[in-house]
């Protein structure tokens, strides 16, 4: 049969062109985003020391000179620290992230798509994923399995995948019941071609805005996580790890431990300010959504 | 109205069961064995055997989940492993101390944020609701550690106001009480604070959008009256749901902010249980956090359903 009608101009939909202009606060929060990725690619090359080696023979010893912010705990440059362990914080929760868009979009689209009791079965497993306060579920995961990096972002991933799950689903319910959707249906399309060429694309938006609003979430829960000390352990590091070792000094009134949680603050404020911007576009009925 | 609540109950004694499955077979998971891992790599395989056996690890599993959620309804949770202290003692000792520094939370924090997020919301887009509203999204963005940190720095450091670290059992007095829970008690306020007030704040601007706020306008009802006779009470339930939902973060609120002060509560009891795969202890402080979890997420939902007269009356 379909050799035999015309060829139709196109089937589906390609993603829409992100057609919004960044407000001021966007552009800087684009900025600081940008600032980080730099940091976290060149740094290991750029910082002045290495991530072990000793600057000062006395833990937490003022900045001076070639040493920016002082020294840490045990006497090693905080500054190339923060530097050498950018990659890690913002690499594991990237790509946690990104295994909670994709299967919890994948998920969420798939059941408002089939309805039934299949909806029904995947919901209630989600909710009850969901109904755990997030860093108790982190907290009997790992002392279950050990806090590996793997185990970590595949973790932190599946966890806020329920989040995804439940956003991509109302999305789904929404535009399942639109007459393009219908038309897919009669034409006898598969679930997987309604999925991505019908759903997906008409989704996408708001699906990014949530993508950085997950994503700073993902950099909280892993560096709350490194900073109960169930984290990414030594000798790897990232700014969570950085903020624990570095709290004795606190109390004797060194800011050595305010450094790398400054850090972690700018970049999930400019994750933040970027994501209000791309919420903003897409309509405020979205915000209703992901809140 | 009650067969919709009777359903909701139902949902979440469901989930409750779920959940004792999840962290049953989540702290049975351990790689190798719990009995090797309690004596350590160099004891002799009688001890370990020996252990097995007291410990009950020999039975099958569904033998002992039947036993411990049996334990978990007669309040007998078994003894820790790092110290062989009872861990309903060790949670005697640490619930009350969690339990007064959420209450004295949520005591401050519930009046100020329905108070600063209806105001937001009277004057939508004014410059005060610009600074509420940048100020709450700063605070919500960064780690709450950071908050505690610069707070400690400020005021301990600096001003040496406050003590840094909260040793609750030192206080003798009630001033000295309130020195020790001051910063614990204003990091977690100032978060909850942020997420109360916007939450609030869009609740009212929700209600205020609807059509019958708008022929109060058009009648020319003055804006309080709007906001005080229309809008607020329409949102009482609304704003319940919020409370309670809030009231839910701070169960996982409090994990961060014990460690930070070394607050002895029932999170540092758990952490440090996970720190040591403590596991008796982890099961029974895991189970009373997702427990009182469920419940106010339950009462948020009740909430939702109590207020809203669609709900009410529904028949079937």
């Amino acid at each position: 049969m379909a050799e035999s009608t015309p060829p139709a101009p196109s089937r589906g939909d390609t993603l829409p062109k992100a057609r919004f202009n960044l407000t001021w606060p966007g552009r800087i929060g684009a900025a600081i985003i940008s600032f980080w990725l730099v940091v976290a690619v060149t740094g290991p090359f750029l910082a002045p020391f290495t991530l072990a080696e000793f600057v000062s023979d006395n833990g937490f010893a003022a900045a001076k000179g070639k040493i920016l912010l002082g020294a840490d705990y045990l006497g090693r440059d905080l500054f190339s620290r923060i530097v050498h362990s950018a990659w890690l914080t913002i690499g594991m929760a990237t790509v946690a992230t990104l295994i909670a868009t994709s299967v919890g979009s994948a998920l969420g689209i798939f059941a408002a798509i089939k309805g039934g009791w299949v909806d029904m079965v995947i919901s209630r497993v989600v909710d009850t994923f969901h109904s755990f306060p997030t860093l108790m579920l982190g907290l009997v995961i790992i002392a279950a399995l050990g806090p590996s990096a793997a185990l970590l972002i595949l973790m932190t991933g599946l966890i806020y995948s329920t989040s995804v799950f439940r956003i991509a689903r109302a999305l789904g319910m929404d535009i399942t019941v639109m007459d393009f959707v219908q038309v897919a249906r009669a034409r006898g399309e598969h679930v997987g071609w309604i999925l991505f060429h019908e759903v997906l694309p008409n989704a996408a938006t708001p699906l990014v805005a949530d993508f950085g609003i997950r994503l700073s979430f993902s950099i909280l829960f892993l560096s709350s996580l490194s900073f109960l000390g169930l984290g990414v352990q030594p000798p790897y590091a990232d700014w969570g790890t950085l903020v624990r070792e570095n709290m004795p000094g606190l109390v004797g009134g060194s800011p050595a431990s305010v450094y790398p949680a400054l850090a972690i603050a700018s970049f999930t404020i400019g994750l933040n300010l970027v994501a209000d911007d791309f919420a903003a576009s897409s309509g405020r009925a979205i915000a209703g959504k992901i809140a | 109205m009650l067969k919709l609540i009777l359903q909701r109950l139902a949902i979440g004694i469901l989930t409750l069961w779920l959940v004792t499955i999840l962290v049953f077979v989540g702290t049975q998971l351990l790689p190798g064995d719990v009995a090797q891992a309690v004596l350590g790599q160099s004891a002799t395989p009688e001890a370990v055997a020996a252990l097995r056996i007291e410990m009950g690890l020999n039975q099958p599993a569904i033998v002992r989940y039947g036993s411990w959620v049996s334990g978990l309804l007669h309040g007998e949770l078994g003894n820790s492993l790092a110290n062989g202290a009872s861990i309903s003692g060790l949670i005697g000792q640490r619930l009350p101390n969690t339990l007064l520094l959420a209450g004295l939370t949520a005591m401050l924090v519930v009046p100020a944020a329905i108070g600063l997020g209806l105001a937001s919301a009277m004057y939508p887009e004014s410059v005060f609701d610009r600074a509420v509203s940048v100020v709450t999204m700063f605070l919500l963005a960064i780690p709450e550690f950071l908050l505690a940190t610069l707070l400690v720095l400020v005021f301990a450091v600096q001003l040496r106001w406050l003590p840094a670290i909260s040793y609750v059992s030192e206080y003798r007095s009630l001033e000295q009480l309130a020195r020790t829970m001051a910063l614990p008690v204003l990091t977690l306020s100032l978060v909850l604070l942020a997420q109360m007030a916007r939450m609030t704040r869009s609740t009212i601007l929700n209600i205020l959008s609807s059509s019958y706020i708008e022929m109060a306008v058009l009648k020319g009802v003055r804006r309080h009256r709007i906001v005080f006779r229309h809008a607020l009470v329409n949102a009482m339930g609304p704003i319940a749901n919020v409370i309670a939902l809030n009231l839910a973060w701070l169960v996982s609120g409090v994990v961060i902010v014990e460690t930070v002060f070394a607050y002895p509560g029932l999170a540092k009891l758990i952490v440090d249980g996970v720190a040591s795969r403590d596991y008796p202890v982890i099961q029974s402080c895991a189970m009373i956090f997702c427990a009182a979890y469920i419940l106010f997420i339950l009462l948020a939902d009740i909430a939702s359903i109590l207020s809203n007269p669609r709900l009410r009356q529904r028949r079937d």
